[in-house]
């Protein structure tokens, strides 16, 4: 039988990285749960064979239930009447095999009924669902919405809304509006205080909400009267139970059919605030965005998995001039360049997890006791590779689902631009994914801090310090080159002290340092295991070598004034 | 009120995903070529039985199994998906039974374990395909059985009735019955829960005596959770006739096995005249495909 976890050896070797064990730790606060809780580990070992045998149950699932859906979800999709939303009937299946088999509110806290599992193994779950439908995966990952309420709401919101999550229940963040999109800052939904009830009330229209019809909501609307920019914008908490909110209509997309899109009307629909006052956009809604991000990361990887899956099928199938056509140079180029931007960008994915697991647990030690100077320190450091990371991740990685999603079609020729193969269904999903939660383009802007103030720079450099095996020093020293050349074109654009041509090139930075990242990602991985890695490492290598000279090139002969060619 | 359920359940040779390895060149088949797996339709009974358990709180679902020591991953995955406990009957003198010996063991069972209410099977296993197990613990408990079950409609606690729609040919027809009985529940019926992840993480170190190595990980952990304990039943446990169980007890005997090979013919095109559906007729009449 098919399992979508089991099936793909690559995962596993990414729950058994090293710092599992540190990550652990810190989440399980040293085991102490095993008395109290009779699912909790007894130690690492436990706890890593608990995440691998939840995983394969999700890889199970995924295969029986998800996968043998998706074809039907993408062409029923879900439906609105009366102002709420009825998923596919094969959404609805997905959902109740999901929720016996209990994964949900995955990362919560055992007292609330979740599992307490860390984001990696949970990242590694969304990557998995999203490889057979993108869409349900939308639905399903929304619960990791409930680590803002987890991280910025206060106890009594805790206890009554955590378990509701980890038992089944489904959300949403209500941030868009018709003119706020990639910038919330003009966010209007109206929130006010209503003294007689002692609630807050929103009014005013949200739209582009995935899962618009959720349980519970996470919105972002106008506490503070006359302001118009970012610090006048609080979150609020939304219980469906209370009501107030309709679904004026979902929307037709170009893909992800099975998650609905919807346009929300909110008429004095009764809220209460979660955490403080104006902290909204500029603290929570930062905090949900990222976690939202690493969420997309893995779902693009997941749609790179299957663009992969259903490339390499095909073309081992489909005979040409007497032979298969994977036997052809042009058509192993492709299935290649897939595989090593697939694992490449999947160790990018799991890094940027770990880093946020790392930091977070040691974020949530914190509310508990003070932390050592040392533990401090530690979560500095993480908190600080995690941001720089995950607009990486997220950016690197959807744009490879397009680019691996294209070539997919390509490889099955005529036949892939047929209704009847699910690499259009692949095409079609991986569209959003360099779009929502941020374009490509937002995630530029929040990578250059990082590219100019030397973050990955230094990064870069402790990577070059890890021992790899004797057969990848050829590699190694080749992306030593190619960040000396990172570093050259960062500095020539620090030089020219110009805030146009710095934002002109900007993404052409970022790939530079994403690459050279993925590129000592791939070596470490490959040293560690080989069998699975050695040919990505080399491929990817001289990928990411040829984009670096690329750009290398771009930027070193980029005349300032040529700007003025490019503007409309 | 709640109901006390038993479901019986076989670990098979996962004969849907038949290789080349799959027979011995006696004819017998490989079951080290074939991977054991829980018996599809048993895994449909145990959905049944677990619906029962939510709409019931405080019943019970207990399963039921015979085989090897390896068999008790059949308790484990029943515990993984929500079922309270389970019994293995494991021992030299249960091996080779046909069906009359396996209902005769099972009847002992659930003789020993005594109080119940419904006792819901598989209506055969992919092995053997008989269907014959279920029908004849009924008979050998004296009491009514319900075959070809698709959906348990309703328990009657206090009138001490059920209702059941079972599958029959062209439909489906429902049926009242006494408690306690015995069902037998089609693989059209709705296919089992997933595991469950929490009871994945509870129960994962649940061993019988007969899987346990040498070196047992978290050894402590088996005193302080007794639900570790995968309690396995012998002949004696079960007060049970040695000479009605296994081979001894198994009035059937493998007199030759012979392989088949379909043979292709050519084929014929009939219009729909009558004379050629006549001609049809005759034919299959005479060579004995029907009739």
């Amino acid at each position: 039988m098919a399992n979508y976890y089991s099936d793909i050896p690559e995962l596993r070797f990414h729950l058994n990285n090293p710092l599992m064990e540190r990550i652990c730790q810190l989440k399980e606060r040293d085991y102490r749960d095993k008395d109290e809780f009779d699912y909790a580990p007894q130690d690492y070992q436990d706890a890593l064979d608990s995440y691998d045998k939840v995983l394969e149950i999700t890889g199970e699932i995924t295969a029986d239930v998800i996968a043998a859906n998706a074809e039907g979800v993408d062409e029923e999709g879900p439906h609105c009447a009366n102002g709420r939303v009825e998923y596919a009937s094969g959404t609805k299946q997905n959902l109740d095999a999901m929720v016996k088999a209990g994964l949900n509110g995955m990362t919560m806290p055992r007292r609330f009924g979740g599992l307490n599992f860390p984001i990696t193994p949970y990242t590694m779950c969304a990557e998995i669902v999203a490889a057979a439908d993108a869409g349900f995966g939308n639905i399903w990952s929304l619960q990791d919405c409930i680590e803002t309420l987890y991280e910025f709401g206060n106890e009594d919101q805790h206890s009554r809304f955590i378990p509701r999550i980890c038992a089944g229940e489904t959300m949403s963040m209500d941030l868009t509006e018709p003119d706020a999109g990639s910038d919330l800052q003009s966010v209007m939904l109206k929130a006010t205080f209503d003294e007689a009830n002692n609630c807050w009330r929103l009014n005013g229209v949200k739209r582009f909400i995935t899962n618009g019809d959720a349980d519970l909501h996470l919105v972002l609307a106008r506490s503070e009267e006359g302001t118009r920019d970012g610090r006048g914008l609080s979150m609020f908490i939304y219980d469906k139970r209370d009501g107030g909110v309709n679904v004026r209509r979902i929307e037709n997309k170009l893909g992800i059919h099975g998650s609905p899109t919807c346009e929300l009307v909110y008429k004095n629909a009764k809220a209460e605030l979660c955490g403080e006052r104006k902290l909204g956009l500029i603290k929570y809604v930062m905090a949900l965005m990222n976690g939202a991000r690493l969420g997309i990361a893995a779902q693009s990887v997941g749609l790179s998995q299957a663009a992969y899956n259903e490339a390499l099928a095909y073309a081992k199938e489909r005979k040409q001039f007497g032979k298969a056509i994977i036997e052809f140079p042009a058509v192993y180029d492709m299935l290649a360049s897939i595989k090593a931007k697939l694992d490449a960008g999947r160790a990018l994915l799991y890094q940027t997890a770990r880093y946020v697991d790392i930091y977070k647990a040691l974020d949530d030690i914190s509310r508990e006791r003070k932390l050592t100077p040392e533990e401090r320190k530690e979560q500095k450091k993480y908190a600080k590779l995690a941001d720089s990371f995950t607009p990486l991740a997220k950016g690197m990685n959807s744009e490879y689902a397009n680019q691996n999603a294209y070539d997919c079609i390509q490889v099955h020729g005529g036949s892939g631009f047929m209704m009847e193969y699910a690499c259009q269904r692949i095409y079609r999903d991986a569209r959003i994914t360099s779009i929502y939660e941020g374009t490509t383009q937002l995630q530029t802007v929040a990578a250059i801090r990082y590219v100019t103030n030397g973050s990955y720079a230094a990064t870069l450099h402790e990577y070059e310090a890890i021992p790899c095996a004797p057969e990848f020093e050829g590699l190694l020293n080749r992306v030593k080159e190619m960040t000396s050349k990172f570093e050259a074109c960062t500095n020539m654009v620090k030089e020219a002290q110009n805030q146009e041509l710095h934002d002109f090139v900007a993404r052409r930075l970022m790939e530079m340092a994403a690459v050279n990242v993925m590129s000592h990602l791939l070596i470490q991985d490959a040293t560690r295991a080989p069998e699975l890695f050695a040919k990505s490492a080399r491929i990817y290598v001289n990928y990411a070598e040829s984009e670096i000279e690329k750009h290398f090139n771009f930027i070193r002969k980029f005349q300032a004034d040529e700007l003025s060619d490019y503007r409309n | 009120m709640s109901l006390k359920i038993i479901v019986l359940a076989k670990q098979v040779p996962d004969t849907r995903n038949v290789g080349k390895d799959a027979m011995t060149a006696e004819g017998t088949v490989n079951r080290s070529a074939l991977p054991a797996i829980f018996n599809p339709e048993d895994l449909n009974a145990l959905e049944q039985a677990l619906r029962l358990k939510d709409a019931h709180p405080g019943s019970t679902v207990t399963l039921l199994t015979m085989g090897p020591g390896r068999a008790a991953e059949i308790i484990r995955e029943g515990l993984y998906r929500g079922a309270d406990n389970g019994y293995l009957l494991t021992d030299r003198a249960f091996a080779g039974a046909d069906t009359l010996a396996t209902s005769y063991a099972l009847a002992t069972a659930i003789r020993k374990i005594g109080d119940y209410d419904i006792i819901l099977g598989g209506r055969q296993a992919i092995d053997g395909d008989t269907a014959q197990v279920g029908p004849q613990v009924a008979e050998k408990l004296g009491l009514p059985q319900v075959t070809y079950a698709e959906e348990i409609l309703n328990v009657d606690e206090t009138g001490r009735k059920i209702t059941v729609k079972r599958h029959i040919d062209g439909g489906v027809e429902t049926v009242e019955a006494p408690l306690p009985l015995v069902i037998t529940v089609n693989g059209s019926a709705a296919p089992c829960r997933p595991r469950n992840a929490k009871l994945v993480m509870k129960y994962k170190y649940a061993l019988g005596k007969q899987e346990r190595p040498a070196e047992l990980p978290h050894a402590g952990l088996y005193e302080q959770r007794p639900y570790l304990n995968i309690q396995e039943w012998s002949v004696t446990d079960v007060n049970g006739d040695l000479s009605q169980c296994g081979l001894a007890g198994s009035p059937t005997k493998v007199k030759a096995i012979q392989n088949i090979v379909f043979q292709a013919k050519e084929s014929k095109t009939l219009t729909g005249s009558d004379a050629d559906i006549e001609n049809l007729m005759v034919e299959l009449l005479a060579n004995h495909t029907i009739g």
